[in-house]
């Protein structure tokens, strides 16, 4: 397996007295992307604000390229090329689409991505973009925030619920943008509910049950009972 | 004619009035604080620009080009250093914090200034005054207007088409995604106040300028600024200013009916606005 270039260990996550997550080790290979299933609840989100800074942790608990990233912030994770989609798209609805993109950009690396190439991957923004983010569909707002990520030309981009309350039409257009995506050496992580487009499109697949990693396993010889073991907790 | 005069004074002095509330309305905007000592940072700078003027015999709007700066860097510090620490899901904190800044601050300029009321001289530009048919403006109230309405346009400039503007709405809209595209709250807050204090500067000098200040009034420039937010419509910078001219008008109008009714006039008004229309007359329209 390719050198990882983010690995948790021993990783414990707090909403204050709360324990989310317990003892959470997984590591992504550079330029593989992993799926994460879990139901809800599970601590799939959970897992996603802790690498990304934006829950504190522990030192010692969060690595990224060979950095131990736990006590970073948020911006300053962002600057070493880990951008995120985050469940529920989070717009800014004070900003227009070309304005969201262009705050994803703030972090100031250089790369393929910008206005030109997002507009290029979804075409549906350049027309929309003096409008209010919030004026989108689901789907066109999941564009933007997807387009949000990859304008800090990340190394590694999160999804969290990448496809979650959106038309069945509009999740076959995203996954048909995303090889277009990851293509570029990027590495991933997917957070999706379904599994089979999980597995489609990952190497390797890590499950979450009540805060503990329940399974993980090569994306294409997983069976389903175990993933309905793991997924339920059914013995 | 008389009372047309009272009217255009009015709407002038509601000029200087939009600049107490510019920044009030920029940091609540911003970062939901309210800030209590205001007024005092407000009167502040007005002492700085005294201490700078006597210093190098400077014309007071010339001293904008140190204080302005220097309130911007107060701004900058006291935000990083201590209101930053104040925030959060709770409102009581930044109250009683600013509310303490503001005490301090008073008691400051009291041992450093003493109580006696000063002035900032600006010549000739005080006295000096324009006559259109019949009406009498007086150049100062004009400047500050014109000054008001360039610093209203430029906040606004500033917030929809800079990439500071978009950092601050951005960060306004949603912290933690704000923080997770690269964008550290805490320095943009510190460049908010420092943009705000900024304009406080401006508004510090000209109030100098057109009345005698002690450390005292602070709290009624707050009280003004606070009511031209809130009659203009939060968040919505234009209506700061028409804010502040119905303030100013209606102050104008009262002290000509009775010199001791100014002051209630402007409540009054305040009050009657409030109950007509709770969001204020523009309110910001929120997606
Ligand atoms: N802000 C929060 N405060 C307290 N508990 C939370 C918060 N967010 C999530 N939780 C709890 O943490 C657990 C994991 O939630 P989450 O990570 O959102 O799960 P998932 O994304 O897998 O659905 C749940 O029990 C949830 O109730
Ligand atoms: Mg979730």
């Amino acid at each position: 397996m390719p050198d990882p270039i983010l690995q948790t260990c021993g990783l414990n996550s707090f909403y204050g007295d709360f324990q989310a997550l317990y003892d959470v080790a997984l590591d992504v290979g550079e330029g593989e992307v992993l799926a994460i299933i879990g139901a809800n609840g599970a601590g799939k989100t959970t897992l996603m604000r802790s690498i990304t800074g934006l829950l504190m942790n522990e030192p010692g608990q969060i690595h990224y390229r060979g950095h131990d990233i736990s006590l970073l912030r948020a911006d300053q994770v962002a600057e070493l090329g880990l951008a995120m989609v985050p469940e529920g798209r989070q717009l800014f609805p004070s900003l227009t689409v070309r304005e969201n993109l262009m705050i994803g950009a703030q972090v100031n690396r250089k790369g393929p991505w910008d206005l030109k190439s997002v507009y290029k991957l979804f075409p549906i923004l350049e027309e929309r973009k003096d409008q209010a983010s919030t004026s989108l569909s689901g789907g066109q707002q999941q564009m933007v925030a997807i387009g949000r990520a990859l304008m800090a030309n990340p190394d590694l981009i999160l999804f969290d619920e990448i496809s979650l309350g959106l038309a069945p039409i509009i999740i076959k257009d995203i996954y048909q943008a995303l090889p277009g995506i990851i293509g570029e050496g990027m590495s991933a992580v997917i957070v999706e509910q379904d599994i089979t487009k999980a597995l489609s499109v990952s190497s390797r697949v890590y499950c979450l049950q009540e805060g503990r990693v329940s399974l993980e396993s090569a994306s294409d010889t997983v069976s389903r009972e175990d993933i309905s073991r793991a997924y339920f907790g059914i013995e | 004619m008389e009372w047309l005069n009272a009217i255009v004074q009015g709407t002038l002095l509601g000029g200087l009035y939009a600049l107490f509330a510019a920044g009030l309305s920029l940091i609540f905007g911003v970062m939901r604080l309210v800030n209590i000592a205001h007024g005092d940072l407000i009167v502040l700078a007005a002492y700085l620009g005294l201490t700078v003027t006597t210093a190098t015999g400077m014309h007071p709007l010339v001293a904008l080009v140190i204080v302005v700066p220097a309130m911007a860097l107060i701004g900058y510090a006291l935000q990083r250093g201590l209101l930053n620490q104040t925030l959060g899901d709770d409102i009581l904190p930044p109250l009683l914090v600013t509310f303490g800044l503001s005490v301090i601050i008073q008691n400051g300029l009291l041992e450093a200034y003493s109580a006696d009321p000063q002035d900032l001289d600006a010549g000739a530009l005080e006295t000096a005054s324009l006559a259109v048919g019949g009406l009498t403006f007086g150049i100062l109230p004009l400047l500050t207007f014109a000054i008001a309405i360039a610093v209203i346009w430029g906040l606004q400039w500033t917030f929809y088409h800079t990439a500071l503007g978009r950092a601050f709405r951005a960060v306004s809209d949603n912290q933690d995604i704000a923080q997770l595209m690269g964008l550290n709250r805490r320095h943009i807050f510190g460049l908010a106040m420092a943009l705000a204090l900024g304009v406080t500067a401006i508004a510090g000098i000209l109030l100098g300028i057109r009345t005698s200040f002690d450390p005292a009034i602070g709290g009624a420039r707050l009280i003004f600024g606070f009511e031209a937010v809130i009659i203009g419509g939060l968040g919505n910078l234009w209506g700061t200013l028409a804010g502040g001219v119905i303030l100013g008008v209606a102050q104008t109008i009262g002290a000509k009916i009775d010199p001791g009714w100014q002051l209630l006039a402007g409540h009054i008004a305040f009050l009657v606005i409030l109950a007509v229309r709770p969001n204020g007359l523009f309110p910001r329209v929120s997606g």
